[in-house]
């Protein structure tokens, strides 16, 4: 999804109320007729199901959980800035994030919803372009908005805007993938290259070029879970959000009471990010990730496991990096490139790159 | 990736480790200088794999770590002020002041901006003609060529509002500070690469002289560790001192010469305070009468009168000094931790206390159950 893709307002069922208007006013988030314009004539189009179509206050879902089956529930809020960054955007960070989170418990994503918080000022086709790069990515994932909403804020009271979606997923009978799930012995496995999308974000925000152009690898995950779980016993998945592989395994050590030991050699790094992190002082291990999962798996699945994420379009560069040990409970260490040992702390704070 | 991967290699550090253990007949202690050092040796784990005969102590070699209290409070006071945007390094943000750090300013509302150059800040001063930039100069002589260069070009172009607040430090009197004092006991130094790939080493000449010691300069990454100490060692070992170079492939005996022209040009020798170990005569520069347009300092006067608080239970000082390991402060990992920093030692990612709690070595007492590192050597 290109920024500089224009909105084509006059593909649009009645355009005339749209293009008065090239940017947010007040008003788009009154309640009256302006907003629901904005709603008629950009969300609804863009989502088109028949769930958004009931226009209720709440939405009903037919489907129950059938018995022998849990609900997942998770939100997550988009704040992104740049909007539009390589390799992905606000829009379909806001539909993967949020599916990826529901794909973490092994649940089949069902609907999400999504709320709107534009900043009075924001260009309509800068929205038009979220929106619509959200609904493919809704399409891509399997996923329908069912309910959203939407809020104008005065300018200057927001970054353009924010994008909250929350998503309700159905977790088949039997399934258990949960935190406090690793146990001694089981394989620590990563599903691709470390550090991609914190690097690409930093590069936009910083305006640092890089010979070759780094891309944030936003992505939906839960096709790849499903081949996962397929090919055995999963105890624990978590994506590799901020904080990066280094916070996952802390989290994951920390909740289910175990000790991680990994090799840093065996972490897939991209020769770019690995360049651009010994440039500015930064440590991969510790830089976001978007459509990258950790995985802790039974030992004797590790390598059929491997196998079907090698098979799957987000799992080609996956690999086993680790074991989760009765030692050091909670602690998490790592043998270094020279063979020496170092311990994997959660990270401090934000981000600094060094000095000299 | 080239001139990187190659020189973390585990064969090769097994060699040089296997030298090490043969070259060395006796105990023989030695000085990292640079903080970067500090945190490659103990982020690989090295310090673990070393032969017991070597003991590596932890030097001053932290800008971010050295810089004076009263400085931190001035950058503050000016960061503060609604007429001035405050750009800096990213490190120093964390570093606590008498009373918060830089982070609490910009949280509060200040206008301060991490920049990876000084000439971004300059960009920053053009683009924003109503407000004064202030730029946070500090650095061993590696980032003075830069931060020089900014100045100069301020002056060229004619911008009114561009000043820096100066505190450079140089490592030469800091090793004369240091072989002076009769607390530290030193065999041999690992001079810092990087200021080295600036200044030379020339200048380590009448100082290896003086003290007799080897003064080797030395490499980041382990191979490059574990060169300067077996060269160290070795001359050690056959009662030799001299300045040796284990840094060849950055480092040559005259250094960069534009670079030391331009830091000539802008900057002049002055006495420096070094935060925790008080001040070391002609240990720093500070911008020649020329300049005084660009001081900060001279710019706004009203911050000549900080009076500053440092925590009585660090002992930053100490560690800086390489008196004490970071694990002989009673504070470190309770009151003391990059969330809580007491001293800047913690904070920057040259610190010698940030390193060993980083990368682990020690016992937690905290939430988690209690563990032990093992720090057998392998």
């Amino acid at each position: 999804m290109l920024m500089t893709e224009k909105l084509n307002l006059l593909g649009w069922t009645c355009p005339r109320p749209l293009q008065n208007y090239p940017t947010i006013v007040m008003g788009h988030g009154a309640g009256g007729k302006m907003m629901s314009d904005l709603i008629e004539h950009l969300f609804a189009p863009a989502f088109d199901n028949e769930w958004l179509g009931q226009m209720g206050d709440s939405t009903v879902l037919e489907q129950a959980a059938a018995s022998g089956q849990l609900l997942a529930f998770t939100t997550d809020s988009f704040v992104v800035s740049p909007l539009f960054f390589p390799g992905g955007n606000i829009g379909e960070l806001a539909v993967y994030g949020t599916v990826n989170d529901l794909a973490m418990r092994g649940a089949k994503p069902l609907a999400l919803s999504a709320g709107f918080i534009l900043e009075e000022g924001l260009p309509m086709d800068v929205l038009g372009n979220a929106v619509t790069a959200m609904a493919a990515a809704c399409r891509k994932a399997g996923v329908k908005v069912a309910t959203g909403d939407t809020k104008v804020v005065q300018r200057g009271h927001g970054d353009g805007l924010y994008i909250n979606t929350s998503g309700i997923g159905v977790i088949p009978e039997g399934l258990d993938i949960g935190p406090a799930n690793a146990r001694p012995g089981d394989a620590i496995l990563v599903s691709g290259t470390m550090g991609d999308h914190g690097i690409a974000i930093m590069s936009v925000r910083e305006g640092l070029t890089f010979q070759t152009e780094i891309r944030s690898d936003t992505a939906p995950l839960n096709g790849l879970v499903e081949a996962m779980i397929s090919a055995g016993s999963v105890h624990c998945l978590r994506d590799a959000t901020r904080g990066g592989l280094a916070a996952v395994l802390n989290e994951l050590a920390g909740t289910s009471k175990a000790g991680i030991e990994f090799d840093e050699q065996k972490v897939p790094l991209r020769p770019e990010v690995n360049a651009a992190c010994e440039m500015l002082g930064l440590d991969p291990l510790y830089v976001a990730n978007e459509g990258k999962l950790v995985a802790i798996v039974a030992a004797d699945r590790a390598e059929a496991i491997l196998e079907a994420m090698h098979r799957h379009e987000y799992g080609r560069d996956a690999a086993i990096i680790g074991t989760v040990v009765s030692e050091h409970p909670g602690l998490v260490t790592a043998k270094t490139s020279i063979g020496g040992m170092r311990v994997v702390d959660l990270p401090a704070g934000e981000l600094l790159p060094r000095i000299c | 990736m080239k001139y990187v991967e190659e020189y973390r290699d585990a064969d090769l550090t097994r060699k040089l480790l296997e030298d090490l253990r043969r070259a060395a007949t006796r105990s023989w202690t030695l000085m990292e200088v640079c903080g970067g050092q500090t945190h490659s040796i103990i982020k690989s784990g090295l310090d673990q794999m070393l032969p017991p005969e070597i003991n590596l102590i932890h030097g001053p070699g932290c800008p971010v770590c050295v810089t004076p209290l009263e400085l931190v409070d001035k950058a503050i006071a000016l960061a503060s002020r609604p007429d001035v945007i405050f750009t800096s390094y990213g490190d120093m943000l964390r570093v606590p002041g008498s009373d918060r750090d830089l982070f609490a300013v910009k949280a509060a509302g200040g206008d301060v901006r991490i920049v990876y150059s000084p000439l971004d800040a300059l960009k920053i001063a053009k683009k924003n003609p109503d407000k004064t930039v202030v730029f946070f100069a500090i650095g061993f002589e590696t980032t003075a060529p830069a931060n020089a260069m900014a100045v100069v070009q301020a002056k060229t172009q004619g911008l009114k509002n561009f000043a820096v607040l100066v505190s450079h430090v140089t490592v030469p009197a800091a090793i004369i500070a240091l072989m002076d004092s009769p607390d530290v006991s030193v065999d041999g130094f690992l001079a810092a690469g990087h200021v080295c790939t600036v200044m030379g080493y020339w200048e380590y000449e009448p100082l290896a002289e003086k003290y007799k010691i080897p003064i080797v300069v030395t490499g980041f990454e382990p191979v490059d560790i574990l060169h300067g100490i077996l060269d160290c060692v070795r001359e050690l070992e056959a009662g030799r001192f001299g300045v040796g170079n284990a840094y060849a492939r950055s480092v040559s005996r005259d250094g960069n010469k534009p670079a030391q022209a331009v830091i000539r040009k802008v900057f002049e020798m002055t006495d420096r305070g070094w935060r925790g170990i008080g001040v070391i005569p002609m240990s720093g520069y500070r911008l020649r009468e020329e300049f005084a347009a660009y001081d900060a300092e001279k710019r706004f006067p009203e911050i000549q009168t900080i009076r500053t608080h440092e925590s009585p239970l660090c002992i930053s000082g100490l560690v800086l000094q390489g008196r004490k390991k970071p694990l002989e402060c009673p504070a470190f990992g309770k009151e003391c931790t990059p969330q809580t920093p007491l001293g800047a030692t913690m904070v920057s990612s040259e610190g010698a206390c940030a390193a060993y709690y980083r990368y682990g070595r020690y016992e937690r007492k905290n939430n988690a159950p209690e563990q032990t590192v093992s720090t057998e050597n392998q």
